[in-house]
């Protein structure tokens, strides 16, 4: 790679989102900004090579791109067509349209405003995510549609509505009222959320997990973050997202499935884990949280609970249960109460675990036969256990987690 | 932007046939309330509102083949509580959501007019 693609390729990995927040800012043409900044992409990527990397290059794209939308402009003028408009808090308070700020000096409220529009509770949240990785972060939609597994013209088609829904519904591009504020960056925080779980634990598909992608959530909540830098929820979900994060690495082994405790702990990042735990005894998480940075909090406690043991045998599953049982008075859930039987079975025995799966049922799930499986096994009861294997696996949508159930069941 | 906001459905709140004297008093007074958020917020105007007879008197009208058909009740189980509407201006969908929290809770929906212009 030469230096103009890497210097091209940097500047689009860490300006995309300002690129984008100005240019709504001065333009409110969501429909016209993305296509400029491709453009001018494309542009540097031709003259770059042979012009040499220009001093500024978030200034270079900038430009080019903002030439690009008055190109357009000119043209649908020509053509007297009128097209919908963003709504923009300039508009809203009535000011001059304000002048297109130069790059050198871009201006951090309006990234909060795109990733405030992006994650707009309004939308769909599976549109949402889309959205914010694609025009936050300018992850490319071939990639977004992997990471959320569909081809890509449906995502093309999804972001494309997404945009449209924006315009039309009257989302504006604009930093809320105070008040309602924490519970807005509550909403970015679940929508991060959401396309970070969809690449690390998908529920089809021939992937366990796609963990750059689910980085590029981790990206997103660092970028929100570095404009709201003590928002609890953002910084509770960074800790939690990077210990789960942080044994990517160990989670598959030539394609196969993993368990926790047969992981190779020297393959954590524990740069990674050293850092989420820095994050999770932060000022701003002492005094009382919301229920979503809560709950985020005592999972990414109860990842920390693994992450800090040098071997599985050290793991201290009596916390982990008073963990689970905290999550449970928080934000009660069948995934927590599954999680919760497995460290019972670990701390007081397999019979008082089988006891805490009693009656329990995830929709869609194949994984409370995979655990009931799994402790009937242990408990040495081969025919319920073979049972609730074929039952898993029956249930399971994943092919590397089917694998494992089929080898699990055949070694009984 | 201009705004229909349907009042469609009493969500956790009791009907209000079922409202004690307190309690219609109560939700007669978030209206008043919405209504004066309304006039003192830049940009924002209700441009009409009202409650609307219920259910037994809704009339559901369908044009098949070329031939009005008329029958009996609302267009769909789920309008079937339709209280009232506004027609609200506002400058975006958060501005009218915040004002929207100051009703009582109903359910609501809640779809922007075509700009025809």
């Amino acid at each position: 790679m030469s230096a103009a693609d890497r210097a091209l390729e940097r500047v689009v990995r860490e300006e995309w989102g300002r690129l984008v927040a100005l240019l709504l800012a001065g333009f409110r043409r969501l429909d016209l900004v993305e296509d400029a900044l491709g453009d001018a992409v494309e542009a540097a990527n031709r003259t770059w090579p042979a012009d040499g990397v220009p001093a500024n290059p978030a200034g270079w794209l900038m430009t080019a791109a903002k030439r690009r939308v008055i190109d357009r402009l000119r043209t649908e003028d020509v053509a007297a067509r009128k097209q919908p408009l963003l709504l923009t808090d300039a508009q809203r308070h009535q000011e001059v349209v304000r002048t297109m700020a130069d790059s050198g000096s871009l201006v951090e409220d309006d990234v909060l405003r795109l990733v405030l529009m992006c994650a707009h509770p309004a939308l769909a949240p599976e549109s949402a995510g889309a959205l914010s990785l694609r025009l936050v972060l300018g992850v490319p939609t071939a990639d977004i549609a992997r990471l959320f597994l569909v081809p890509e013209p449906t995502m093309a088609a999804r972001i494309t509505r997404a945009k449209k829904r924006i315009v039309g519904a009257g989302i504006p591009f604009a930093v809320p009222d105070a008040s309602v504020l924490p519970e807005r960056l509550d909403v970015v925080a679940q929508t991060a959320y959401l396309a970070f779980t969809a690449g690390y634990s998908p529920g089809t598909g021939p992937d366990l997990l796609r963990a750059e992608l689910s980085g590029e959530a981790i990206r997103l909540v660092r970028v929100v973050l570095g404009l709201r830098p003590d928002e609890p929820a953002l910084v509770a979900l960074l800790a939690l997202m990077l210990l789960q994060h942080s044994r990517r690495d160990a989670r598959t082994r030539d394609g196969r499935l993993v368990l926790l405790a047969d992981q190779d702990r020297t393959r954590w990042h524990h740069d990674e884990v050293a850092e989420a735990t820095g994050l999770l005894g932060s000022r701003c998480l002492s005094g009382p949280v919301t229920p979503l940075t809560a709950a985020y909090v005592l999972q990414a406690r109860i990842a920390a609970e693994h992450a800090t043991v040098a071997t599985p045998e050290e793991t201290r599953w009596d916390r982990v249960v008073h963990l689970y049982d905290l999550l449970l008075q928080v934000a009660p859930s069948p995934g927590a109460r599954l999680a919760r039987a497995v460290a019972v079975a670990e701390d007081r025995g397999t019979a008082v675990g089988l006891a805490a799966l009693e009656g329990l049922e995830v929709p869609e799930s194949h994984r409370p036969a995979a655990v009931r499986a799994e402790l009937l096994s242990r408990a040495g009861d081969t025919d319920a256990a073979r049972a609730a294997y074929d039952q898993a696996i029956a249930a399971c949508r994943n092919d590397v987690e089917r694998a494992f159930l089929l080898a699990q069941r055949d070694a009984l | 932007m201009k705004y229909l906001v349907l009042l469609i459905g009493d969500g956790e709140l009791p009907p209000w046939s079922e409202h004690s004297e307190q309690e219609q008093a109560e939700v007669m007074r978030r209206f008043e309330a919405f209504d004066a958020a309304c006039r003192d917020r830049d940009g924002v105007e209700i441009l009409a509102g009202e409650a609307l007879a219920g259910p037994d008197h809704a009339t559901t009208i369908r044009t098949r083949g070329g031939s009005t058909v008329l029958t009996e009740g609302p267009y769909a189980e789920a309008v079937e509580q339709m209280g009232g509407f506004y027609l609200v201006e506002a400058p975006d969908l958060d501005v009218l959501v915040e004002l929207l929290r100051i009703l009582p809770p109903y359910d609501m929906q809640v779809s922007p007019a075509v700009d025809p212009y």
